[in-house]
């Protein structure tokens, strides 16, 4: 099995330009986790300022999406990338669109947070945001990290955790009915927090899909749909 | 001692690991799908040496019939000798000797008694730069028919030369001046006359080494789109430089290095996913 590396191309300009964008990728991977982990925050805290800075800073996760696909677009053009080099380049313009899907999801969980924080009511529902989002933050944690070591298993296991979420996430569901079925005074609050909760698990589906990448690139593999 | 060489070679930079990678798959096997069903032409354990120096080292592959198969790797790699080897065009040189089997429709092509005029006339061949004969376009064209007796009369010749310049997709460039001199076309047209030249005697394969090295990318392009053409009716084995080209044009890929044939693969896979580390390596330009 051929190793994962940018080093040795004889032109060393190339091994410079795919580490470049393994290192926004990784950039951009940790601002979309830090706006994601804002955002459930911001839910659970109610705090609506802290929702508006993940709803403002969206726009540079955006920015770093088009600079790396312009980066790698450049990469297709000039190198005519083979093999892993194709693999990693072709990887990373699929990672960063999961990567600004989850950074919007993030958003969408902000602008959430801001309509909660000014409805009265309980917490109910907080237990679920707060469980699924543990998770799914903790997904997407693994999956950059496998990403960084290109570490196949490890981008496995963190796959299988997607199911997991799925079924949290039909639990979270039967729960906000049964608070609505009891009170149907917070079914506008519950409602918001269902938006919430779809969120996170469409989230782990993106982290899944990142980690189908990383077993491509590094096996050749596509796992997807499978 | 050869592996020796690697070696050395390969171990300048002692933090890389995956040079030294290298090294360890040097004693592999061929790698991939070698061998096929009803092969065209089928190499066993072929060694060629030139005096002393062994220039291939135990290649056994199979041409499958209507195949475009290219042959890849560094400089020195041995492919031009392959190649070279399948009509015994290296008999011309000195010193060189070629084992092992070498099969044509399931004959040894290196028997004794064979007549190489005619093997040649069914392993045609294309060098890298056009070389016409300082003839006219017709006559270039109508020399092998002759000389080969597949022309009984001058319509009968007038037909080969206009039917090979169309398959080789010169005809409409050249027919209002089929008796002026070869030489004057352009480098592209040069090439084309030269491959309609070898389709001219109706060969069953088509041995191209480097055809497009030594033109431009318009007429490389043409070249290309004729390869993919002339596979409807030939067996072509493509040995080029470039890695884009063996990508576009071919549909198996076999990569030498240091006079092994290390991998045989689908095209498709040789150039997203290869099972060898040092196919890897060269296609990915990390040596060659």
């Amino acid at each position: 099995m051929p190793k994962m590396s940018f080093e040795n191309h004889i032109m060393t300009q190339f091994d410079e330009e795919l580490e470049e964008i393994r290192t926004q990728l990784m950039e951009m991977g940790g601002k979309v986790e830090q706006q994601l982990k804002n955002s459930i925050q911001a839910v659970i805290k109610a705090d609506s300022s802290l929702a508006e800075m993940v709803i403002k800073e969206e726009r540079l996760v955006d920015e770093m999406e088009v600079d790396i696909d312009e980066a790698c677009i450049l990469i297709i053009a000039r190198r005519q990338p083979a093999a892993s080099d194709l693999r990693f380049v072709m990887m990373v313009t699929k990672a960063i669109n999961d990567l600004e899907r989850i950074g919007d999801e993030a958003r969408k969980i902000a602008n959430h947070a801001v309509i909660l924080s000014e409805q009265d009511g309980l917490s109910q529902g907080y237990k679920e945001v707060r469980h699924l989002g543990d998770s799914v933050s903790g997904m997407l944690a693994n999956a950059l990290d496998a990403f960084a070591r290109f570490d196949v298993d490890a981008a496995m296991k963190t796959l299988e955790e997607d199911a997991q979420v799925d079924l949290d996430y039909k639990s979270a569901l039967r729960e906000l009915v049964t608070y609505m079925m009891e009170d149907p005074r917070s079914i506008s609050r519950a409602i918001n927090i269902l938006w919430v909760v779809r969120s996170l698990e469409r989230i782990g589906d993106h982290a899944k899909n990142l980690c189908e990448q990383i077993v491509y690139v590094v096996k050749g593999k596509d796992i997807r749909h499978q | 001692m050869k592996e020796a060489k690697v070696a050395a070679k390969t171990a300048k930079d002692p933090k890389s690991t995956s040079r030294q990678d290298l090294e360890v798959d040097k004693a592999q096997a061929t790698v991939g799908n070698r061998f096929c069903e009803n092969p065209k032409m089928s190499m066993r354990d072929v060694n060629v040496f030139y005096g002393e120096k062994q220039a291939i080292q135990d290649v056994s592959v199979d041409i499958a019939k209507n195949e475009v198969i290219a042959m890849i790797g560094p400089s020195g790699c041995g492919k031009s000798t392959f190649l070279r080897s399948l009509n015994r065009m290296n008999d011309t040189v000195d010193g060189c000797r070629v084992e092992g089997e070498v099969l044509l429709d399931g004959d040894n092509i290196y028997q004794q008694n064979l007549d190489v005029v005619e093997l040649r006339a069914r392993v045609g061949m294309v060098f890298q730069k056009p070389n016409p004969f300082p003839k006219s376009i017709f006559e270039n064209i109508a020399y092998g028919p002759k000389i080969h007796g597949l022309a009984d009369s001058r319509v009968d010749l007038d037909e080969i030369v206009e039917n090979s310049l169309k398959k080789a997709g010169l005809w409409e460039e050249v027919k209002e001046r089929l008796h002026q001199p070869g030489t004057g076309l352009s480098g592209g047209q040069q090439q084309r006359l030269c491959i309609a030249r070898a389709i001219a005697v109706s060969p069953e394969v088509i041995l191209m080494d480097e055809p497009c090295s030594a033109l431009d990318p318009i007429a490389t392009a043409r070249i290309e789109e004729l390869i993919e053409e002339l596979s409807q009716n030939f067996t072509i084995a493509i040995v080029t430089h470039s890695m884009q080209q063996a990508a576009r044009v071919s549909h198996r890929t076999a990569y030498f290095h240091l006079g092994k044939l290390i991998e045989v693969n689908p095209t498709e896979r040789v150039f997203t996913m290869p099972e060898n580390q040092l196919t890897e390596a060269y296609i990915t330009g990390r040596f060659g």
